[in-house]
Protein backbone atom coordinates (compact mmCIF):
# COMPACT_ATOMS: atom_id res chain seq x y z
CA UNK A 1 0.00 0.00 0.00
CA UNK A 2 2.68 2.18 1.01
CA UNK A 3 5.07 1.46 -2.61
CA UNK A 4 1.57 2.16 -4.22
CA UNK A 5 1.04 5.42 -3.09
CA UNK A 6 5.00 6.18 -3.48
CA UNK A 7 4.92 5.29 -7.03
CA UNK A 8 1.98 7.74 -7.66
CA UNK A 9 3.61 10.37 -6.42
CA UNK A 10 5.39 11.58 -9.53
CA UNK A 11 2.01 12.06 -10.91
CA UNK A 12 0.58 13.94 -8.29
CA UNK A 13 3.95 16.44 -8.23
CA UNK A 14 2.82 16.86 -11.98
CA UNK A 15 -0.40 17.47 -12.00
CA UNK A 16 0.38 19.92 -8.59
CA UNK A 17 3.04 21.94 -10.96
CA UNK A 18 0.41 21.77 -13.69
CA UNK A 19 -2.40 23.03 -11.56
CA UNK A 20 0.05 26.04 -10.41
CA UNK A 21 1.08 26.72 -13.63
CA UNK A 22 4.30 25.68 -12.53
CA UNK A 23 5.91 23.62 -15.61
CA UNK A 24 8.07 26.42 -17.32
CA UNK A 25 7.84 27.69 -20.83
CA UNK A 26 7.26 24.58 -22.91
CA UNK A 27 4.25 22.24 -20.37
CA UNK A 28 3.53 20.12 -23.39
CA UNK A 29 7.65 18.96 -23.47
CA UNK A 30 8.07 19.21 -19.55
CA UNK A 31 5.09 16.41 -19.81
CA UNK A 32 6.79 14.43 -22.33
CA UNK A 33 10.04 14.12 -20.61
CA UNK A 34 8.55 14.02 -16.85
CA UNK A 35 6.57 10.96 -18.08
CA UNK A 36 8.80 9.12 -20.06
CA UNK A 37 11.46 9.47 -17.24
CA UNK A 38 9.44 7.65 -14.44
CA UNK A 39 8.70 5.35 -17.22
CA UNK A 40 12.13 3.84 -17.90
CA UNK A 41 12.74 4.42 -13.73
CA UNK A 42 9.79 2.22 -12.96
CA UNK A 43 11.45 -0.43 -15.43
CA UNK A 44 14.34 -0.38 -13.94
CA UNK A 45 13.12 -0.92 -10.17
CA UNK A 46 10.95 -3.56 -11.34
CA UNK A 47 13.91 -5.39 -13.13
CA UNK A 48 16.19 -4.11 -9.50
CA UNK A 49 13.73 -6.46 -7.64
CA UNK A 50 15.02 -10.09 -8.55
CA UNK A 51 18.58 -8.64 -7.40
CA UNK A 52 17.96 -7.33 -4.50
CA UNK A 53 15.93 -10.07 -3.30
CA UNK A 54 18.78 -12.26 -3.63
CA UNK A 55 21.07 -9.91 -2.18
CA UNK A 56 18.94 -9.22 0.53
CA UNK A 57 17.27 -12.83 0.72
CA UNK A 58 14.14 -10.86 1.71
CA UNK A 59 11.18 -12.83 -0.48
CA UNK A 60 8.58 -10.59 0.67
CA UNK A 61 9.78 -8.41 -1.61
CA UNK A 62 8.72 -10.08 -5.08
CA UNK A 63 5.26 -9.31 -4.63
CA UNK A 64 5.91 -5.74 -6.05
CA UNK A 65 7.25 -6.54 -8.65
CA UNK A 66 4.05 -7.05 -10.02
CA UNK A 67 2.90 -3.51 -9.23
CA UNK A 68 6.17 -1.84 -10.26
CA UNK A 69 5.70 -3.24 -13.48
CA UNK A 70 2.09 -2.15 -13.90
CA UNK A 71 3.20 1.07 -12.88
CA UNK A 72 5.97 1.40 -15.49
CA UNK A 73 3.09 0.72 -18.08
CA UNK A 74 0.78 3.05 -16.48
CA UNK A 75 3.36 6.16 -17.01
CA UNK A 76 4.29 5.00 -20.11
CA UNK A 77 0.19 5.08 -21.24
CA UNK A 78 0.69 8.58 -19.57
CA UNK A 79 3.93 9.18 -22.34
CA UNK A 80 1.72 7.91 -25.07
CA UNK A 81 -1.32 9.50 -23.84
CA UNK A 82 1.21 12.94 -23.90
CA UNK A 83 2.33 12.41 -27.16
CA UNK A 84 -0.66 11.75 -29.23
CA UNK A 85 -3.20 14.29 -27.84
CA UNK A 86 -0.83 17.34 -26.14
CA UNK A 87 2.02 17.19 -28.56
CA UNK A 88 0.67 15.72 -31.98
CA UNK A 89 -3.50 16.66 -31.20
CA UNK A 90 -4.29 13.45 -32.86
CA UNK A 91 -2.05 14.52 -36.52
CA UNK A 92 -2.14 11.23 -37.82
CA UNK A 93 0.23 11.45 -40.46
CA UNK A 94 2.56 13.47 -38.44
CA UNK A 95 2.51 10.12 -35.89
CA UNK A 96 2.67 7.22 -38.57
CA UNK A 97 5.64 9.61 -40.72
CA UNK A 98 7.27 9.90 -36.73
CA UNK A 99 7.40 6.33 -36.05
CA UNK A 100 8.31 5.43 -39.42
CA UNK A 101 11.21 7.75 -39.89
CA UNK A 102 12.35 8.79 -36.77
CA UNK A 103 14.61 5.78 -34.79
CA UNK A 104 13.83 7.02 -31.41
CA UNK A 105 10.03 7.10 -32.24
CA UNK A 106 9.84 3.82 -34.02
CA UNK A 107 12.01 2.17 -30.70
CA UNK A 108 9.47 3.89 -27.93
CA UNK A 109 7.08 2.97 -29.71
CA UNK A 110 7.84 -0.17 -30.21
CA UNK A 111 9.06 -0.72 -26.45
CA UNK A 112 5.39 0.59 -25.95
CA UNK A 113 3.33 -1.91 -27.92
CA UNK A 114 5.55 -4.87 -26.00
CA UNK A 115 4.70 -3.30 -22.65
CA UNK A 116 0.91 -3.89 -23.59
CA UNK A 117 1.36 -8.18 -23.54
CA UNK A 118 3.07 -8.18 -20.52
CA UNK A 119 0.28 -5.96 -19.07
CA UNK A 120 -2.64 -7.52 -20.08
CA UNK A 121 -1.17 -11.22 -18.75
CA UNK A 122 0.16 -9.78 -15.68
CA UNK A 123 -3.09 -11.65 -13.48
CA UNK A 124 -2.62 -14.67 -11.61
CA UNK A 125 -5.43 -15.78 -13.51
CA UNK A 126 -3.43 -15.53 -17.32
CA UNK A 127 -0.36 -16.49 -15.01
CA UNK A 128 -2.44 -19.79 -14.90
CA UNK A 129 -3.46 -19.98 -18.35
CA UNK A 130 -0.32 -19.48 -20.26
CA UNK A 131 1.58 -21.74 -17.27
CA UNK A 132 4.14 -20.86 -15.75
CA UNK A 133 6.67 -21.38 -18.43
CA UNK A 134 5.41 -19.90 -20.97
CA UNK A 135 4.54 -16.80 -18.75
CA UNK A 136 8.13 -16.25 -17.99
CA UNK A 137 9.25 -16.61 -21.83
CA UNK A 138 7.08 -13.82 -22.24
CA UNK A 139 7.75 -11.78 -19.60
CA UNK A 140 11.44 -11.96 -20.55
CA UNK A 141 10.37 -9.40 -23.39
CA UNK A 142 10.95 -6.78 -20.37
CA UNK A 143 14.66 -6.86 -20.99
CA UNK A 144 14.37 -5.72 -24.67
CA UNK A 145 11.79 -3.01 -23.76
CA UNK A 146 13.82 -1.85 -20.85
CA UNK A 147 16.79 -1.30 -23.66
CA UNK A 148 14.28 -0.17 -26.30
CA UNK A 149 13.72 2.52 -23.77
CA UNK A 150 17.06 3.54 -23.30
CA UNK A 151 17.65 3.72 -26.72
CA UNK A 152 14.69 5.88 -27.43
CA UNK A 153 16.18 8.30 -24.61
CA UNK A 154 19.92 8.14 -26.25
CA UNK A 155 18.77 8.69 -29.54
CA UNK A 156 16.50 12.19 -28.68
CA UNK A 157 18.69 14.32 -27.10
CA UNK A 158 20.55 16.71 -28.64
CA UNK A 159 24.04 16.45 -27.03
CA UNK A 160 24.57 15.61 -23.57
CA UNK A 161 23.92 11.86 -22.71
CA UNK A 162 24.55 11.83 -19.50
CA UNK A 163 21.30 10.90 -18.19
CA UNK A 164 20.65 8.15 -20.62
CA UNK A 165 23.94 6.73 -19.98
CA UNK A 166 22.83 6.55 -16.08
CA UNK A 167 19.88 4.70 -17.32
CA UNK A 168 22.07 2.71 -19.42
CA UNK A 169 24.43 1.80 -16.62
CA UNK A 170 22.08 0.87 -14.25
CA UNK A 171 20.42 -1.75 -16.73
CA UNK A 172 23.90 -3.24 -17.27
CA UNK A 173 24.45 -3.69 -13.49
CA UNK A 174 21.23 -4.64 -13.05
CA UNK A 175 21.41 -7.49 -16.02
CA UNK A 176 25.02 -8.81 -14.89
CA UNK A 177 23.73 -8.84 -11.29
CA UNK A 178 20.97 -11.29 -12.79
CA UNK A 179 23.50 -13.37 -14.65
CA UNK A 180 26.07 -13.53 -11.84
CA UNK A 181 23.31 -15.03 -9.85
CA UNK A 182 22.35 -17.37 -12.46
CA UNK A 183 25.51 -18.22 -13.35
CA UNK A 184 26.23 -19.06 -9.39
CA UNK A 185 22.95 -20.89 -9.18
CA UNK A 186 23.87 -23.37 -12.03
CA UNK A 187 26.91 -24.45 -10.52
CA UNK A 188 25.55 -24.80 -7.18
CA UNK A 189 22.70 -27.11 -8.61
CA UNK A 190 25.69 -28.73 -10.12
CA UNK A 191 27.71 -29.49 -7.15
CA UNK A 192 24.73 -30.85 -5.69
CA UNK A 193 23.94 -33.01 -8.50
CA UNK A 194 27.60 -34.03 -8.42
CA UNK A 195 27.64 -35.03 -4.62
CA UNK B 1 15.64 56.94 -39.26
CA UNK B 2 13.77 55.25 -36.35
CA UNK B 3 11.91 57.62 -34.99
CA UNK B 4 12.89 59.05 -31.64
CA UNK B 5 11.00 61.41 -29.70
CA UNK B 6 9.84 61.98 -25.80
CA UNK B 7 11.44 60.29 -22.12
CA UNK B 8 9.96 57.36 -21.40
CA UNK B 9 9.34 56.72 -17.10
CA UNK B 10 12.65 55.32 -16.32
CA UNK B 11 12.05 57.23 -12.96
CA UNK B 12 14.72 56.40 -10.41
CA UNK B 13 15.37 52.59 -11.02
CA UNK B 14 18.83 52.58 -11.10
CA UNK B 15 21.78 53.42 -13.66
CA UNK B 16 20.36 53.79 -17.06
CA UNK B 17 22.39 54.45 -20.37
CA UNK B 18 21.79 57.97 -21.56
CA UNK B 19 19.62 60.04 -19.79
CA UNK B 20 16.75 58.09 -22.62
CA UNK B 21 14.45 55.78 -20.59
CA UNK B 22 12.27 53.75 -22.17
CA UNK B 23 10.96 55.02 -25.96
CA UNK B 24 7.99 53.62 -26.78
CA UNK B 25 6.80 56.28 -29.45
CA UNK B 26 5.45 55.21 -32.93
CA UNK B 27 6.89 57.65 -35.47
CA UNK B 28 6.32 57.49 -38.89
CA UNK B 29 7.25 54.00 -40.49
CA UNK B 30 10.36 53.46 -42.01
CA UNK B 31 9.96 52.10 -44.84
CA UNK B 32 12.85 49.37 -46.04
CA UNK B 33 12.57 47.58 -49.74
CA UNK B 34 11.60 44.10 -49.22
CA UNK B 35 10.65 44.87 -45.74
CA UNK B 36 6.74 45.74 -45.40
CA UNK B 37 6.04 48.34 -43.32
CA UNK B 38 3.10 47.14 -40.07
CA UNK B 39 1.10 49.77 -39.34
CA UNK B 40 1.25 50.30 -35.82
CA UNK B 41 -2.44 49.32 -35.15
CA UNK B 42 -1.41 45.71 -35.92
CA UNK B 43 1.29 46.16 -32.65
CA UNK B 44 0.33 44.52 -29.74
CA UNK B 45 -0.06 47.40 -27.43
CA UNK B 46 3.28 47.80 -25.71
CA UNK B 47 1.66 48.51 -22.13
CA UNK B 48 0.60 44.90 -22.57
CA UNK B 49 3.29 43.15 -23.10
CA UNK B 50 5.27 45.14 -20.56
CA UNK B 51 3.44 44.23 -17.99
CA UNK B 52 5.14 41.41 -16.71
CA UNK B 53 8.76 43.08 -17.08
CA UNK B 54 7.38 45.51 -14.39
CA UNK B 55 6.33 43.07 -12.14
CA UNK B 56 9.59 41.56 -12.30
CA UNK B 57 11.04 45.40 -12.20
CA UNK B 58 8.93 44.98 -8.73
CA UNK B 59 10.97 41.62 -7.85
CA UNK B 60 14.35 42.71 -8.77
CA UNK B 61 14.53 46.22 -9.04
CA UNK B 62 15.42 47.05 -5.93
CA UNK B 63 18.52 44.72 -5.82
CA UNK B 64 19.65 45.78 -8.74
CA UNK B 65 19.52 49.61 -8.13
CA UNK B 66 21.64 49.13 -5.63
CA UNK B 67 24.78 47.86 -7.85
CA UNK B 68 25.02 51.05 -9.23
CA UNK B 69 27.53 50.82 -12.28
CA UNK B 70 27.38 47.33 -12.55
CA UNK B 71 25.19 46.24 -15.29
CA UNK B 72 22.63 43.77 -14.91
CA UNK B 73 19.95 42.15 -15.94
CA UNK B 74 16.50 44.04 -15.61
CA UNK B 75 19.11 47.25 -16.28
CA UNK B 76 17.09 49.62 -18.30
CA UNK B 77 18.74 50.40 -21.92
CA UNK B 78 17.10 52.84 -23.91
CA UNK B 79 16.47 52.41 -27.81
CA UNK B 80 14.20 53.42 -30.17
CA UNK B 81 11.58 51.37 -31.81
CA UNK B 82 12.58 50.56 -35.37
CA UNK B 83 8.66 49.96 -37.22
CA UNK B 84 10.06 47.92 -40.08
CA UNK B 85 11.05 45.24 -37.70
CA UNK B 86 7.61 45.31 -35.51
CA UNK B 87 5.77 42.17 -36.16
CA UNK B 88 2.05 41.53 -35.59
CA UNK B 89 2.93 37.69 -33.91
CA UNK B 90 2.47 37.71 -30.28
CA UNK B 91 5.75 38.43 -28.14
CA UNK B 92 6.71 35.32 -25.66
CA UNK B 93 6.62 36.66 -22.41
CA UNK B 94 9.97 38.10 -20.60
CA UNK B 95 9.38 35.23 -18.18
CA UNK B 96 9.72 32.35 -20.39
CA UNK B 97 12.15 34.31 -23.15
CA UNK B 98 14.30 34.29 -19.50
CA UNK B 99 13.53 31.01 -18.07
CA UNK B 100 13.94 28.91 -20.91
CA UNK B 101 16.94 28.66 -22.72
CA UNK B 102 19.63 26.89 -24.58
CA UNK B 103 23.17 27.69 -23.23
CA UNK B 104 25.19 25.00 -22.62
CA UNK B 105 28.14 27.07 -21.25
CA UNK B 106 25.67 27.22 -17.89
CA UNK B 107 23.94 24.14 -18.28
CA UNK B 108 22.52 21.78 -20.06
CA UNK B 109 18.87 21.81 -18.70
CA UNK B 110 16.16 24.69 -20.25
CA UNK B 111 15.78 25.88 -16.53
CA UNK B 112 19.64 25.78 -15.41
CA UNK B 113 21.25 28.88 -17.53
CA UNK B 114 18.78 30.97 -15.60
CA UNK B 115 19.58 29.88 -12.11
CA UNK B 116 23.63 29.62 -13.01
CA UNK B 117 23.65 32.74 -14.92
CA UNK B 118 24.78 35.08 -11.83
CA UNK B 119 28.30 33.59 -12.05
CA UNK B 120 28.61 35.29 -15.19
CA UNK B 121 30.62 38.87 -14.67
CA UNK B 122 30.28 41.28 -17.20
CA UNK B 123 32.27 43.90 -16.72
CA UNK B 124 34.62 44.52 -17.43
CA UNK B 125 34.18 43.54 -21.15
CA UNK B 126 35.82 43.94 -23.93
CA UNK B 127 35.32 42.20 -27.82
CA UNK B 128 38.26 41.75 -29.91
CA UNK B 129 37.71 42.48 -33.35
CA UNK B 130 40.60 41.03 -35.89
CA UNK B 131 41.29 39.06 -38.78
CA UNK B 132 41.41 39.96 -42.52
CA UNK B 133 40.89 43.44 -41.73
CA UNK B 134 42.62 47.02 -42.22
CA UNK B 135 42.05 48.22 -38.28
CA UNK B 136 41.62 45.26 -35.96
CA UNK B 137 40.63 46.88 -32.82
CA UNK B 138 39.49 46.12 -29.32
CA UNK B 139 36.01 47.09 -27.95
CA UNK B 140 34.86 47.64 -24.73
CA UNK B 141 31.67 47.50 -24.00
CA UNK B 142 30.80 50.79 -22.76
CA UNK B 143 31.84 51.90 -26.99
CA UNK B 144 30.02 48.89 -28.44
CA UNK B 145 26.72 50.40 -26.78
CA UNK B 146 27.39 53.86 -27.71
CA UNK B 147 28.65 52.75 -31.63
CA UNK B 148 25.02 53.39 -33.40
CA UNK B 149 21.57 54.17 -32.48
CA UNK B 150 20.08 50.99 -30.43
CA UNK B 151 16.74 49.69 -32.00
CA UNK B 152 14.40 47.48 -31.32
CA UNK B 153 13.02 44.73 -33.23
CA UNK B 154 10.74 42.36 -32.63
CA UNK B 155 12.14 38.91 -34.29
CA UNK B 156 10.97 35.29 -34.28
CA UNK B 157 13.53 32.71 -32.69
CA UNK B 158 13.27 29.02 -34.20
CA UNK B 159 15.21 26.53 -32.24
CA UNK B 160 16.51 23.76 -33.76
CA UNK B 161 14.48 21.42 -31.22
CA UNK B 162 11.27 22.86 -33.64
CA UNK B 163 10.39 25.69 -30.44
CA UNK B 164 9.86 28.91 -31.20
CA UNK B 165 9.94 32.40 -29.12
CA UNK B 166 9.18 36.33 -30.42
CA UNK B 167 11.46 38.65 -28.92
CA UNK B 168 12.47 42.56 -28.90
CA UNK B 169 15.80 42.75 -28.70
CA UNK B 170 17.77 45.80 -28.51
CA UNK B 171 20.64 46.43 -31.08
CA UNK B 172 21.97 47.59 -34.43
CA UNK B 173 22.74 45.76 -37.04
CA UNK B 174 26.33 43.97 -37.18
CA UNK B 175 27.45 45.88 -39.86
CA UNK B 176 27.75 48.71 -38.39
CA UNK B 177 30.62 47.30 -35.82
CA UNK B 178 32.09 45.72 -38.89
CA UNK B 179 32.47 48.78 -40.86
CA UNK B 180 34.70 50.57 -38.04
CA UNK B 181 37.09 47.65 -38.41
CA UNK B 182 37.59 48.15 -42.15
CA UNK B 183 37.27 43.90 -43.84
CA UNK B 184 39.77 43.52 -46.90
CA UNK B 185 38.29 42.06 -49.69
CA UNK B 186 39.57 38.45 -48.45
CA UNK B 187 37.57 38.68 -45.64
CA UNK B 188 34.98 36.27 -46.84
CA UNK B 189 33.65 34.67 -43.47
CA UNK B 190 32.99 36.28 -40.13
CA UNK B 191 33.87 33.98 -36.79
CA UNK B 192 32.24 34.85 -33.44
CA UNK B 193 34.20 33.46 -30.48
CA UNK B 194 31.94 33.48 -26.94
CA UNK B 195 33.64 33.61 -23.79
CA UNK B 196 35.72 30.69 -22.40
CA UNK B 197 36.22 30.86 -18.47
CA UNK B 198 34.70 27.33 -16.65
CA UNK B 199 34.55 29.52 -13.01
CA UNK B 200 31.89 31.92 -14.67
CA UNK B 201 30.59 29.62 -16.83
CA UNK B 202 30.37 26.28 -15.34
CA UNK B 203 28.95 23.90 -17.95
CA UNK B 204 32.55 24.39 -19.82
CA UNK B 205 33.61 22.10 -17.32
CA UNK B 206 31.99 19.38 -18.94
CA UNK B 207 33.04 18.52 -22.68
CA UNK B 208 29.63 18.71 -23.97
CA UNK B 209 31.00 20.61 -26.88
CA UNK B 210 33.96 22.16 -27.58
CA UNK B 211 34.70 25.80 -25.57
CA UNK B 212 35.00 28.25 -26.32
CA UNK B 213 31.53 28.03 -28.48
CA UNK B 214 32.17 29.13 -32.01
CA UNK B 215 29.89 29.84 -34.65
CA UNK B 216 30.05 31.77 -37.98
CA UNK B 217 28.61 34.09 -40.80
CA UNK B 218 29.06 33.98 -44.28
CA UNK B 219 30.35 38.00 -44.65
CA UNK B 220 27.15 38.65 -47.04
CA UNK B 221 25.03 36.96 -44.08
CA UNK B 222 26.93 38.99 -41.47
CA UNK B 223 26.78 42.38 -43.20
CA UNK B 224 22.66 41.64 -44.53
CA UNK B 225 20.61 44.31 -42.12
CA UNK B 226 18.74 41.68 -40.51
CA UNK B 227 21.78 40.58 -38.36
CA UNK B 228 21.80 42.44 -35.16
CA UNK B 229 24.42 42.69 -32.84
CA UNK B 230 22.63 42.81 -29.76
CA UNK B 231 22.35 44.18 -26.54
CA UNK B 232 18.98 43.97 -24.68
CA UNK B 233 15.88 41.97 -24.54
CA UNK B 234 12.11 43.70 -23.49
CA UNK B 235 13.51 47.58 -22.78
CA UNK B 236 16.55 46.05 -20.38
CA UNK B 237 20.41 45.00 -20.79
CA UNK B 238 20.13 41.21 -21.48
CA UNK B 239 19.66 38.60 -18.69
CA UNK B 240 23.25 36.86 -18.40
CA UNK B 241 21.21 33.66 -19.50
CA UNK B 242 20.42 35.24 -23.09
CA UNK B 243 24.08 35.89 -24.03
CA UNK B 244 25.03 39.44 -21.93
CA UNK B 245 26.50 41.44 -22.48
CA UNK B 246 26.70 41.06 -26.36
CA UNK B 247 25.36 38.25 -28.71
CA UNK B 248 24.50 38.55 -32.31
CA UNK B 249 20.76 37.65 -33.48
CA UNK B 250 20.38 36.24 -36.30
CA UNK B 251 16.89 35.73 -37.27
CA UNK B 252 16.30 33.37 -40.70
CA UNK B 253 18.79 31.00 -39.05
CA UNK B 254 18.10 28.18 -36.25
CA UNK B 255 19.16 29.70 -33.33
CA UNK B 256 22.10 27.83 -31.90
CA UNK B 257 23.96 30.36 -34.89
CA UNK B 258 23.05 33.61 -32.69
CA UNK B 259 26.58 33.02 -30.49
CA UNK B 260 26.25 34.66 -27.01
CA UNK B 261 28.35 36.20 -24.40
CA UNK B 262 30.92 36.89 -27.40
CA UNK B 263 34.63 37.94 -26.96
CA UNK B 264 35.84 38.03 -30.41
CA UNK B 265 35.11 38.46 -33.76
CA UNK B 266 37.30 37.07 -36.16
CA UNK B 267 36.94 38.08 -40.13
CA UNK B 268 38.59 35.07 -42.55
CA UNK B 269 39.44 33.85 -45.76
CA UNK B 270 38.06 31.05 -45.17
CA UNK B 271 35.19 28.94 -43.78
CA UNK B 272 35.51 28.72 -39.75
CA UNK B 273 34.35 25.57 -38.31
CA UNK B 274 31.82 25.78 -35.25
CA UNK B 275 31.24 23.69 -32.07
CA UNK B 276 27.87 22.15 -33.62
CA UNK B 277 29.46 21.08 -36.83
CA UNK B 278 32.12 19.61 -34.63
CA UNK B 279 29.48 18.00 -32.10
CA UNK B 280 27.30 16.94 -35.11
CA UNK B 281 28.46 17.07 -38.54
CA UNK B 282 25.72 15.58 -40.13
CA UNK B 283 23.13 17.42 -37.97
CA UNK B 284 24.44 20.65 -37.95
CA UNK B 285 26.10 22.72 -41.12
CA UNK B 286 27.34 25.85 -41.44
CA UNK B 287 24.32 27.52 -42.76
CA UNK B 288 21.27 26.21 -40.65
CA UNK B 289 18.90 28.15 -42.24
CA UNK B 290 15.29 27.47 -40.87
CA UNK B 291 14.13 25.13 -43.46
CA UNK B 292 10.68 23.39 -43.50
CA UNK B 293 11.93 21.08 -46.45
CA UNK B 294 15.04 19.70 -44.51
CA UNK B 295 14.82 17.71 -41.31
CA UNK B 296 17.13 16.96 -38.85
CA UNK B 297 18.22 13.84 -39.34
CA UNK B 298 16.55 12.72 -36.13
CA UNK B 299 13.25 14.91 -36.22
CA UNK B 300 11.36 16.55 -38.45
CA UNK B 301 11.48 20.97 -38.83
CA UNK B 302 7.86 21.06 -40.70
CA UNK B 303 6.58 22.71 -37.46
CA UNK B 304 7.30 24.04 -34.62
CA UNK B 305 5.81 25.00 -31.42
CA UNK B 306 5.48 28.63 -30.87
CA UNK B 307 6.08 28.66 -26.84
CA UNK B 308 2.47 29.33 -25.17
CA UNK B 309 0.39 27.71 -28.28
CA UNK B 310 -1.09 24.78 -27.70
CA UNK B 311 -1.25 23.43 -31.80
CA UNK B 312 2.02 23.68 -33.28
CA UNK B 313 2.15 25.76 -36.85
CA UNK B 314 3.87 25.60 -40.07
CA UNK B 315 7.71 26.14 -40.22
CA UNK B 316 8.35 29.18 -42.56
CA UNK B 317 11.33 29.15 -45.40
CA UNK B 318 14.18 30.76 -43.61
CA UNK B 319 11.67 31.64 -40.49
CA UNK B 320 9.43 33.82 -42.01
CA UNK B 321 12.56 36.56 -43.50
CA UNK B 322 12.79 34.65 -47.17
CA UNK B 323 11.78 37.83 -48.99
CA UNK B 324 14.90 39.53 -47.36
CA UNK B 325 17.10 36.72 -47.22
CA UNK B 326 16.67 33.93 -49.56
CA UNK B 327 18.48 35.87 -52.42
CA UNK B 328 21.28 35.22 -50.46
CA UNK B 329 21.75 31.70 -51.57
CA UNK B 330 20.19 32.16 -54.87
CA UNK B 331 21.12 28.70 -56.86
CA UNK B 332 22.59 27.10 -54.04
CA UNK B 333 21.35 23.32 -53.01
CA UNK B 334 19.88 24.17 -49.71
CA UNK B 335 19.98 20.49 -48.93
CA UNK B 336 23.40 19.86 -49.32
CA UNK B 337 24.08 23.28 -47.79
CA UNK B 338 21.96 22.87 -44.54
Amino acid sequence: MLAFLAALLPLALLLTAAWQDNLGANPIEKITHNTGYWTLTFLLISLGVTPLRQLSGASWLVRLRRMLGLFAFFYACLHFLTYLVLDQFFDWSAIAKDILKRPYITVGFAAFVLLIPLAVTSTNAMQRRLGGKNWKRLHRLVYLIAGAGVVHFAWLVKKDLSRPLLFAGILVLLLALRWFYRVKAARLSRSYSAV
Amino acid sequence: MPATSGLGASGTAGPVYGRVGLNFSRGVPMKLPGIPAIPASEITPRELFYQRRHFMQLALGGSAALLAGAAVGGEKLASSLSEAYGLTDKLTPLEDVSQYNNFYEFDTSKEGPAKMAGRLKTRPWTVSVEGEVRKPKQFAIEDLLKLAPMQERIYRLRCVEAWSMVIPWLGYPLAELLKQVEPTSDARFVEFVSLHDPEQLPGQRRAVLEWPYREGLRIDEAMHPLALLTFGLYGEVLPNQNGAPIRIVVPWKYGFKSAKSIVKIRLLKQQPMTSWMQAGPSEYGFYANVNPEVDHPRWSQAKERRLGEFLKRPTLPFNGYAEQVAGLYAGMDLTKNF
